[in-house]
């Protein structure tokens, strides 16, 4: 029967993508970039809209839940799945109210208020079944889709506004909105970049090629030499893997020692993170924050016989807390750590959603 | 006046030998000849006179009638050998700089070698000027404040080549130095970060040692083992580069003979100096090793003239050995007890790269049965935290291994952080290890208290505020890795625009520091300098 096999054929799809979540995150640092999971993600979601079978808003909102919640737990640190989840609910309660008729576009200004009085939408509301709610859904996901291709543009045109000439700009890791930053201000600047490299994965390298062959004059230094060269660098610009929502980073290991160095010089703490990476967790214990790889990056097995003595570290993740950042730079413009938790309740307005997980 | 008449025709070189054979004060006629000189170089100033007016009166027709400008310039330099032996002198002294910038713009036309003199001269003045504030009291006082200023007073110190590789002059300078002394010179490697441009920049795929001829007679080759040791990286660390040196040095002393005809005590600082220009341009000198060539130059100096060889040779020996014993073991020794003070059971230790006096400590304590777990911190690209590892794991010792980038995870977990130290300036910041900054900085945030380790012989009077204007930079290709069978930056040298930087040591600001431990005791950070001035009142 047809509808099976497109049934089966989603499921396929699905399995695919969270075994692909749970490899890619066990591995040498994340192999792809968070823009890509978050396009995947979508793009995912979009399908399950088409061919899964629902009659209501409910419906579709219990399985796009169940589905969030398979992938978010196939790889917890991989926080913009849960996001993009987070998005697609939001899209739909749109879609639903609207084509209720209902004026829910004029409360968005109260979103917080609203959060506050209603005790919480009651399930029954999405009963309803209305036949463009599908077409309309889908053609809200695509514009999300858009929205997501367009953000590191957005925010490389943005790179003018922060970056004069003869500058020294320093970077740590390996991030792809940063690059396109960089890169989109040495068409009209000249500065000069230098790159952490990020042990132990080093990913500082490839940055740092990428960017020479842009025509940027960069240099390599190892992370011990950050505090060293940091009191020549005007601006630490750097990317993050999550936004928390206190303002906090969540970010490739040795920011942290990154943005101490620039607080105590006084340079200012640059991130360039799309909205997409903002999350409304809140940095936990060590036990759900934190992700650990496998020691052999930091002392590899042919050391020995003392291996079996020692206890070895390799953390991916940092915390930063919102008191070293100056200024975040988004697609929608740039603002300070503190409004961080008010544009994640913008984002998504009503508890339920933010709670789809049982956390 | 005849005297002086004498003195004016013989070259200046009678003057010098005078002065230092006899430690003499100055001949009357000298002393009234250079305060007129004084005198008139402040009436050239339109200052007010100090000194008693009948004097200029009675100096005057003397001194117009002989005025060579050799004379003077001689004058102040036999001083400077007597400064040592007498203090009534600092004020002529002062005359004698003041002089010389009079006699100076009297006289437009001079020779190379007065020019020399006179240089020198205005060196040895201003030497003996802040050595006078101490001695003469309120008649020099004035008269010198009066005449410091009015001088264009040149720097004391002379710069060390090694910061200054952007200067061509310097560079040419070394250049000519070093074929006299017949010794290779190496050249820099790859490209060089504009920041560090007047830096160094070796491979150590080219060491100095492929340029010397075999068998080379100008360097003994306990020396030249050593020399290729350094540039290596095969010794490596503050301490075991300074021991290593000193016994290289006892080699050279027990294979020296003196040649007819000189005196052990000057011939053999000059066979040194050969010998430390060829390690230099191994691997640059560090604190402690400058501190100790300095000592076994001041011993060698110090041998009296009537000893034989062999007992000179044996006293330097003994000498040096004692040097060992007391600077670095028993001074480790000492550290050692008074570190085990604060360590407490149930400690948790942060210790950063190999530092020997660290990992001595760390193995006192735990024989004395203290129970603590160790955290060794490491970085790219040295790794030299497993060869600290390896050696607290074989003690016994409980330990975690974690990189430099994972310093913020691991340090709630910390109750003491204790680091080495490679030098420790005159103005309160250790120079260690690149990274030690980082580390002090992160535990200062998260209030955990830094302790730095270092033998006295380490103290060293420069300053330092910034870990660019004098520092070392190592192997660039060293920073080079493959990993997943990819090497990102393999060809490096040949993309313009990249360039990559590994820097060997970094400046720790004082207020990162907490507490110094030192083999005379527990000093705060800025007490260094304290501790300089009773050494050197000691030598």
């Amino acid at each position: 029967m047809p509808g099976s096999d497109k049934e089966t054929d989603l499921t396929e799809r699905i399995e695919a993508f969270l075994s692909e979540l749970k490899r890619g995150g066990c591995g040498t640092g994340p192999l792809r970039g968070s823009s890509e999971t978050a396009r995947e993600t979508t793009a995912l979601l979009r399908r399950i809209t088409a061919q899964a079978r629902w009659s209501s808003a409910g419906d579709l909102m219990e399985i796009i839940r169940k589905e969030g919640r398979r992938m978010t737990a196939a790889q917890p640190s991989e926080t913009t799945v849960g996001n993009m989840v987070r998005r697609v609910l939001k899209i739909i309660r749109e879609e639903y109210a609207r084509s209720r008729g209902s004026s829910e576009e004029a409360d968005q200004q109260e979103s917080l208020h609203k959060l506050l009085t209603s005790g919480g939408l009651s399930e029954e509301n999405f009963r309803q079944h209305f036949a463009p709610l599908k077409a309309n859904v889908i053609e809200a996901i695509n514009e999300l889709l858009t929205e997501l291709e367009g953000t590191t543009d957005n925010i490389a045109m943005q790179a003018l506004e922060h970056i004069h000439s003869n500058e020294v700009i320093m970077t740590i890791g390996r991030s792809r909105t940063v690059e396109a930053f960089l890169k989109d201000a040495a068409r009209k600047r000249k500065f000069h970049v230098i790159v952490a490299e990020c042990a132990p994965f080093c990913q500082g390298h490839e940055m740092a090629t990428s960017l020479s062959k842009a025509g940027i004059e960069t240099t390599v230094i190892a992370d011990a030499g950050i505090f060293a060269v940091m009191s020549r660098v005007n601006k630490v610009i750097i990317g993050t893997q999550t936004v928390l929502a206190n303002g906090g980073l969540r970010a490739v290991n040795g920011t942290h020692t990154l943005a101490l160095a620039a607080k105590h010089h006084s340079t200012p703490l640059i991130i360039c993170a799309p909205m997409f990476k903002l999350s409304p967790q809140f940095p936990n214990e060590e036990d759900t924050f934190h992700k650990f790889v496998s020691p052999q990056e930091v002392l590899p097995f042919t050391e020995g016989e003392i291996l079996s003595k020692v206890n070895v570290h390799c953390p991916v993740f940092d915390y930063v807390p919102p008191e070293l950042i100056t200024l975040f730079i988004s697609n929608i413009g740039g603002h300070a750590p503190i409004l961080c938790g008010v544009r994640c309740v913008q984002v998504d307005e009503a508890a339920p959603s933010a709670a789809f997980t049982d956390e | 006046m005849a005297d002086s008449e004498v003195t004016d025709q013989s070259g200046p070189k009678d003057g010098i030998e005078r002065a230092k054979n006899e430690g003499k004060e100055l001949t009357k006629e000298e002393k009234q000849r250079l305060r007129k000189e004084k005198k008139q170089q402040k009436k050239g100033k339109e200052k007010k006179d100090d000194k008693a007016p009948k004097e200029s009166q009675k100096e005057k027709p003397p001194a117009a009638a002989a005025q060579p400008s050799t004379q003077p310039s001689t004058q102040p330099s036999t001083q400077a050998p007597s400064q040592k032996v007498c203090s009534a002198v600092p004020a002529p002294a002062v005359a004698a700089a003041a002089a010389e910038t009079t006699a100076a713009k009297e006289k437009p036309t001079k020779s190379k070698a007065e020019l020399k003199a006179e240089r020198r001269a205005r060196q040895e003045a201003d030497r003996a000027s802040k050595q006078g504030k101490k001695g003469d009291g309120a008649q020099a006082a004035p008269a010198k404040s009066k005449a410091a200023p009015s001088e264009l007073q040149p720097v004391v110190k002379r710069l060390p080549e090694h910061i200054q590789v952007d200067n061509p002059d310097v560079l040419k300078k070394l250049a000519k130095k070093l074929e006299r002394q017949q010794i290779p010179l190496r050249s820099d490697y790859g490209y060089k970060v504009s920041l560090f441009s007047h830096l160094h920049q070796y491979s150590r795929k080219a060491p100095l040692t492929q340029q010397l001829s075999i068998p080379s007679s100008v360097i003994h080759p306990a020396i030249v083992r050593l020399g290729l040791q350094y540039s290596q990286g095969i010794v490596a660390g503050s301490n075991a580069r300074s021991v290593a040196l000193l016994h290289a040095f006892k080699q050279v002393i027990r294979d020296y003979t003196t040649p007819p005809n000189e005196e052990l005590s000057r011939d053999l600082v000059n066979k040194l100096k050969p010998y430390i220009s060829f390690l230099n341009q191994c691997r640059p000198l560090s604190a402690s090793m400058g501190n100790a060539i300095k000592y076994i130059k001041k011993e060698i100096s110090n041998i009296p003239n009537q000893c034989k060889d062999k007992e000179a040779k044996n006293k330097l020996l003994n000498c040096i050995d004692c040097y060992i014993n007391e600077k670095i073991v028993l001074a480790a020794k000492a550290i050692a007890k008074y570190a085990i003070e604060k360590i407490s059971d149930g400690d948790v230790i942060l210790v950063y790269g190999c530092s020997s006096l660290v990992n001595n400590i760390l193995c006192e304590a735990f024989e004395k049965n203290r129970k603590f777990r160790v955290i060794v911190v490491d970085s790219r690209p040295r790794l030299e935290g497993r060869e600290a590892l390896r050696r607290l794991v074989q003690r016994g010792i409980r330990c975690t291994y974690v990189l430099i980038s994972a310093v913020s995870y691991i340090l709630p977990e910390v109750s003491k952080v204790f680091l080495g130290a490679h030098a420790l300036l005159a103005n309160g910041y250790v120079m260690s290890r690149v990274g030690t900054s980082q580390i002090a900085l992160v535990a200062k945030a998260f209030n955990v208290p830094v302790l730095v380790c270092c033998e006295t012989y380490k103290f060293c009077e420069r300053v330092q505020t910034d870990s660019f204007v004098s520092n070392e930079l190592d192997d660039p290709d060293d920073l080079i890795v493959t990993r997943k069978g990819k090497t990102q930056l393999e060809n490096w040298q040949d993309v313009e625009l990249l360039g990559l930087l590994n820097l060997v040591y970094d400046v720790t600001p004082p207020d990162f520091v907490d507490l110094v431990i030192t083999d005379l005791g527990m000093i705060p950070c800025t007490s260094v300098p304290v501790v300089l001035r009773v050494k050197n009142v000691d030598m």
